[in-house]
């Protein structure tokens, strides 16, 4: 028995270093996949760039562009279930948030939840939004808004924040 | 006895927080969006709208007017995270280099070059790692302090210098979130310096650091793992025992600690004591290293207490336990040469959460990724797999784009069919229009020079109504055909003719700054039209630049992406080929070598059972006596 292990030993360091200079090739390898991965997402998302570059041009010209975005109030706890927007009474958007986006709004990130066009001039908004207190409370909230549209393209921000907060329940900023 | 360098690198705390939003200060709508889709994960869609926005900015004019210049810092800073969240080392690194080397404050500074570090320490350029830490002027920042020390106890530990990561490290009084790291890797530096005795002090101290979240007990697990495994191997048995015993039974260290705390046990003879806890492993998931360990430790355990009957059983349970293995094993190789295991990666529903490569192995057909573990562990797979799925996204992107292209050409097409028989109509009516209106501004020009002209050389006559200029026509046609005649008659007309005259002038110069002040108002009143004409006109002249621009000019643009999307399709498609086979192979390579080692178990299980029957018959002969 102690021969065999004797016998074997050589041959089992020779397997090791196979098998290490084996592992060390495909560590290589996938470091090379890696650096091309790198490099064609890097061409991936410089394409995205010219591509929403392209679509803003196409789609949504600067002299009619209107974008409307939803940001949550610092600290509120409000949790937004859903949010619909009408622009000049035709239903434009009606989201439903997830929790994850619930939680990237409450971060501090900002959806922007609607692109679109309008004519130049004064047009009426009308936000509705619904959600939960932090006790478990249905909340609802609609809110009637006017924004002018000038030449240039209009961002519309709403914040939103519980009743209970202290801040206004729908705010509406223009930029 | 050394400890693997594997156990460091678990230690380290490398998450790259996105930069927190400036919450209400919030300036760019666009910037905040790059943040909600990076808090969601979403880096792509977070640098597709920053890279955009940064694009635009550094085109300005004035970028300080733009409304990302209050965040220029941050959006630099986030651009270098989103990166590296994205497994894009490489330009992450170039980000944040551009940062350093950009005219930013020291605070800011001493952050980039740490994050940089980060990113050469990840990739293995440790050298460059020192570097980049180098380049923190000074005391580094309150707020990056101990992280800068942690990283800079790492790079030391990882260039084989574990004397001077325990002086970082030994002066480390980091928060909480670090404690339980700094104490682990201070143990395991001693250890390297050879300095086993105050390894052993340490890693104890480590080992029972009061830990409020989940990474600070695996950590004090952990400690106490290694801690145990040295005083086994230095033959201390029973502080190897205390110490495994510390190792809680629910944490994911708890399967090698119970293997290691039975041979503590076993080791000093007490195989009764050692079947405590190889018996709490035998029952736990089958597909463990450790409980399969302890399949054969357990009948080993009964053999030496003289047991060899219940051996027999529990060796026999271990050899069917390790053929049920081998069959699934071979089904998982089975599976993943039929590409299973890489349609399991890329359903959706698999990656809900963050164990989802463990629920890969409740899919149907998929692999046993339990025995893929430790290799989906390691740095290198890891980066394999999210590439493979990042190439899968990319993939389902651009084709998407090839789609949106395709919709664009249509969009042009349409809008070209529906302009082009309209617009020269539109453009000859405009041009008529358009003479007209510049001849009437041309007046009002005109009449504007002459009312200013008038305030200094006054003339009456300019501000005649028509009826007066008509009077005055006929009085100077009379005044005409009276002619030179003397006659009495002719006299007395040409004296009514003069009076007429007279009453006109009278009229026209006492009521001149009347009718002065009333044409100013009347050429006011008239801006107000010019005014609204001119902005209808712009409109119209913007609406018509529009028509052109929303179906003219994109040809070249849009052949040119077409090409680059079908371009990078081929790309993706290849890439994944040779990533996805790599992940196989690898995983293949993984199965096979656990295989291996099953069926040497297979084989340690049935020489068991025989030599348990042997010594069993010969304890009962021995007991039977001749």
């Amino acid at each position: 028995m102690l021969f065999a292990v004797f016998a074997l030993a050589p041959t089992a360091v020779l397997a090791r270093q196979d098998d290490a200079s084996q592992g060390q090739n495909q560590q290589d390898q996938m470091r090379g996949l890696d650096e091309q991965v790198q490099e064609l997402k890097s061409d991936v998302l410089s394409m995205a760039e010219e591509l929403s570059r392209l679509e803003e041009k196409l789609l949504y010209p600067s002299g009619t562009q209107v974008a409307i975005f939803v940001a949550l109030a610092g600290g509120d706890q409000m949790r937004l279930d859903a949010v619909r927007l009408q622009i000049d009474g035709q239903l434009v958007a009606h989201y439903i948030y997830s929790a994850k986006e619930l939680e990237a709004l409450r971060k501090g990130g900002v959806q922007r939840i609607y692109v679109g066009n309008v004519a130049t001039g004064d047009h009426q908004l009308e936000v509705l939004v619904d959600g939960k207190l932090e006790g478990g409370a249905d909340f609802s909230r609609t809110e009637n808004f006017t924004f002018r549209k000038e030449v240039k393209p209009k961002l519309v921000e709403l914040t939103l924040a519980g009743p209970g907060s202290g801040n206004t329940p729908i705010a509406l900023g223009e930029w | 006895m050394r400890v693997p360098r594997r156990l460091i690198g678990l230690s380290l705390v490398l998450g790259m927080a996105a930069r927190p939003a400036a919450g209400a200060d919030l300036r760019d709508l666009y910037f905040g969006e790059a943040l909600y889709h990076a808090y969601q994960g979403r880096y792509f869609d977070a640098l597709q709208r920053l890279d955009t926005e940064l694009a635009q900015y550094h085109g300005l004019d004035e970028p300080r007017l733009d409304t990302l210049n209050y965040h220029i810092n941050d959006a630099e800073f986030s651009v270098g995270d989103f990166e590296l969240n994205y497994r894009m080392h490489h330009r992450a690194g170039r980000a944040i280099t551009a940062v350093l080397e950009g005219a930013v404050d020291e605070a800011v500074r001493d952050e980039a070059a740490f994050r940089l570090a980060r990113i050469h320490f990840q990739k293995d350029q440790l050298d460059d790692a020192l570097h980049a830490l180098a380049r923190i002027g000074g005391t580094a920042p309150e707020e990056i302090r101990d992280d800068v020390e942690f990283l800079r106890a790492n790079i030391y530990m990882a260039t084989g210098r574990p004397s001077e990561a325990v002086e970082v490290l030994g002066q480390l009084r980091s928060d909480e979130s670090l404690a339980g790291f700094a104490a682990y890797n201070l143990g395991i530096a001693l250890f390297e310096d050879s300095r086993p005795q105050e390894a052993i002090e340490q890693l104890d101290k480590a080992g029972q650091l009061a830990a409020g979240d989940r990474a600070g007990l695996a950590i004090g697990d952990k400690s106490n793992l290694v801690l145990g495994t040295i005083l086994f191997e230095s033959g201390d048995f029973e502080r190897a025992r205390q110490s495994l015993d510390r190792v809680r039974l629910e944490g994911p260290f708890s399967n090698q600690a119970l293997l290691r705390a039975g041979w503590a046990e076993a080791s000093a003879d007490q195989y009764d004591r050692g079947l405590v806890p190889w018996n709490i492993l035998v029952d736990r998931e089958p597909t463990d290293v450790a409980v399969q360990e302890a399949m054969l430790a357990v009948p080993h355990a009964y053999a030496s207490l003289g047991l060899y009957g219940r051996a027999a059983l529990m060796y026999g349970r271990a050899l069917e336990l390790f053929s049920n293995q081998i069959d699934r094993v071979d089904a998982s190789i089975g599976s993943i040469r039929e590409g299973r295991f890489l349609e399991a990666l890329i359903r959706e529903e698999s990656r809900q959460d963050q164990d989802w490569v463990i629920r890969l192995r409740s899919l149907p057909e998929a692999p046993e990724t339990y025995y893929l573990m430790e290799l989906m562990a390691s740095h290198d797979f890891q980066t394999a797999l999210h590439n493979y799925l990042d190439l899968e996204d990319l993939r389902s992107r651009l084709i998407a784009w090839k789609t949106s292209l395709d919709a664009f050409d249509d969009i042009i097409r349409l809008r070209g069919e529906n302009y082009e028989p309209v617009l020269p109509e539109v453009d000859a009516r405009f041009r008529e229009l358009d003479s007209r209106m510049r001849l009437r501004l041309e007046q009002r020009k005109h009449l504007g020079e002459r009312l200013q002209a008038m305030l200094t050389a006054p003339r009456p006559d300019h501000l005649a109504t028509a009826d007066e200029r008509i009077a005055g026509e006929r009085i100077a046609l009379i005044e005409e055909q009276l002619g030179d005649s003397d006659s009495p008659q002719t006299l007395a007309l040409r004296q009514r003719a003069a009076r007429l005259r007279g009453a006109l002038t009278w009229r026209l110069e006492t009521e001149y700054h009347e009718r002065l002040t009333a044409a100013y108002v009347h050429l006011n009143e008239l801006n107000a039209h010019v005014d609204a004409l001119t902005r209808q006109y712009d409109a119209f002249v913007r609406t018509r630049q529009a028509a052109t621009h929303s179906y003219v000019g994109y040809d070249i643009q849009i052949e040119r992406l077409r090409e680059r999307v079908r371009e990078a399709l081929e790309r993706a498609d290849l890439l994944m080929a040779r990533q996805g086979h790599m992940i196989e192979t690898v995983a293949i390579d993984q199965l096979e070598a656990r295989r291996e080692r099953l069926v040497a178990q297979q084989t340690e299980a049935r020489y068991g059972i025989a030599d348990s029957y042997d010594r069993a018959a010969r304890a009962q002969s021995g007991a039977e006596g001749p």
